[in-house]
């Protein structure tokens, strides 16, 4: 789309670039948001969590000036073709990075609580998967900006190694709470954590696949390589 | 075949079956094959093929200066008023080909109706501005007479606000009256193809939707096929829309498709309203 004639209503191109900083602007904050509580879990750093609690609120106020705006500009321009693509998917890329916001503070929030247990698990793993969501995460924000669908693609099919890495910390913490029934409060929040990146994981792929269709027109396919399997795991000495 | 190539919808763009169907040239009204039309030494249609099907309404788009208009005109041979003006091709409607010489055009304009841009009542009073046409190619008895003035008035939206006055001067209507008036009047002699060049773009607002509501309502029986620089209207009237550039007809498709991915960039540049 960065290579198109600009359009013949100037402010219109005005309208439709402040509408791409928005989405960008929202996204870094997401971005933050996620390293941010990643960080205050692996680095046992409460205060660091508190913040990202306490700029939660920005992202979900940001979420709702980009749909006003949107809406402004649905109603006004009446776009068509490649310009309504990227007004559709700027609305539904919103809701996907406010819930990625949403479940960054909860990882936050579970920090604090894992650190008042003090835990002596390693968290590697954990460590592991976080920076790649982070990594799928930041590549699909360069996506949307880029007007990138290669990129897109590629983080769609990335995903399937996050799902890898939840099912194999799914496992792990099962583990430590059959061992002693001590471990079951820390576990059960460190489960959740696992689930929150999974998640995030999940509507960074949502946004590809808008990304995909606001660039190209066309769908991704419904089927999506998927690998978490533990809605059907059960531990083997179970009962 | 050689339209199959524009209306070739990739399998996965999730069209409605019916759709696509109903776009397929078996069913087209009028079939327009390898279309070449010259205005003296200016080629204004270049090798143009399009169906434009029953009982759907076919959209032409495009900057002024296209070719859309020049191809309704085509279509009931408006152009052989004016000397120095030939078409080479084929324009088949019910599989007769109307650009071949030796038609008799004053049934081919029964046939093909047309609409303008700006309302062309007759001076004469509303009852026999419908039945213009009619008295030409019918003889009918004074019921039926009146009998297909209140249809055509029906079809046309109007009967209810001009059926205690069909003898007035068709002149004291408002412009929105008067163009329902002359679709009215295009009706009234049973065509097969519906012809509108801009029919609402001297309109008011709310005359605008009534004529939309109206071919709406007509592509029911009718092949129509609608000139507009408005561009929700085509997505809003159209089954099909068609774009035409510098004589080419650049693309054609549902219109759902061409308002949402088009194929063509420069479909895509002119429905933005990024040209040149």
């Amino acid at each position: 789309m960065a290579d198109e004639p600009k359009h013949i209503v100037s402010s219109f191109e005005s309208d439709l670039k402040k509408l791409h900083d928005m989405i960008a602007m929202m996204g870094g904050l997401v971005e933050r948001a996620v390293a941010d509580g990643s960080s205050a879990l692996l680095d046992h750093d409460p205060d660091l969590a508190a913040r990202v609690i306490e700029h939660d609120p920005k992202i979900n106020a940001e979420q709702h000036n980009v749909e006003l705006f949107a809406v402004r500009l649905l109603a006004l321009r009446q776009p068509v073709a490649d310009d309504l693509r990227q007004v559709i998917q700027a609305l539904k890329v919103v809701t996907d990075l406010e819930r990625i916001g949403d479940l960054a503070a909860n990882i936050a929030k579970r920090s604090i609580v894992i650190n008042q247990v003090a835990s002596s698990f390693s968290l590697s793993s954990l460590g592991q998967m976080a920076t790649l969501v982070q990594q799928n995460l930041k590549s699909c924000i360069d996506s949307v900006g880029e007007a990138n669908p290669q990129k897109a693609v590629a983080v769609w099919r990335a995903d399937q190694a996050v799902d890898d890495l939840y099912n194999a910390i799914f496992r792990e913490l099962i583990t430590y709470m059959m061992e002693d029934a001590r471990n079951i409060t820390a576990c059960t929040h460190l489960l959740f954590i696992a689930k929150n990146l999974e998640r995030i994981g999940d509507h960074t792929t949502n946004i590809a696949e808008l990304t995909y269709y606001a660039v190209t027109g066309e769908s991704l396919p419904d089927f999506r390589p998927k690998g978490d399997n533990t809605a059907a795991y059960m531990p083997s000495n179970a009962g | 075949m050689e339209i199959a190539s524009h209306q070739n919808m990739s399998s996965d763009m999730g069209l409605p079956d019916a759709l696509r169907q109903a776009t397929r040239s078996s069913d087209a009204r009028v079939s327009i094959r390898n279309l070449n039309f010259y205005y003296g030494e200016t080629h204004a249609l270049k090798n143009v093929s399009i169906d434009f099907p029953d009982r759907q309404t076919t959209a032409m788009i495009g900057p002024s200066g296209c070719g859309k208009s020049t191809l309704l005109r085509v279509l009931n041979r408006m152009y052989d008023l004016y000397p120095g003006q030939r078409a080479e091709g084929e324009v088949l409607i019910n599989g007769q080909n109307i650009v071949a010489p030796g038609q008799d055009l004053n049934q081919l304009r029964r046939r093909v109706g047309m609409v303008f841009q700006k309302p062309t009542p007759f001076p004469k009073s509303i009852y026999e501005n419908v039945l213009f046409g009619v008295r030409l190619h019918e003889k009918l008895s004074k019921a039926e007479l009146d009998e297909r003035v209140e249809w055509a008035l029906t079809r046309a939206a109007l009967w209810n606000e001009v059926k205690d006055r069909l003898n007035s001067s068709a002149l004291g209507l408002s412009g929105g009256q008067q163009q329902r008036l002359c679709i009215a009047r295009s009706i009234a002699v049973r065509p097969d193809v519906l012809l509108l060049d801009e029919p609402t773009s001297a309109l008011d607002p709310i005359s605008t939707l009534k004529i939309e509501e109206l071919v709406d309502e007509l592509k029911r029986d009718f092949c129509i096929v609608i000139v507009t620089h408005n561009m929700q209207q085509a997505g809003r009237c159209a089954d099909q829309v068609a774009f035409f550039y510098l004589g080419e007809l650049v693309e054609v498709g549902p219109s759902s498709q061409i308002f949402t991915a088009p194929r063509e960039r420069k479909t895509q540049e002119y429905i933005t309203g990024r040209f040149g």
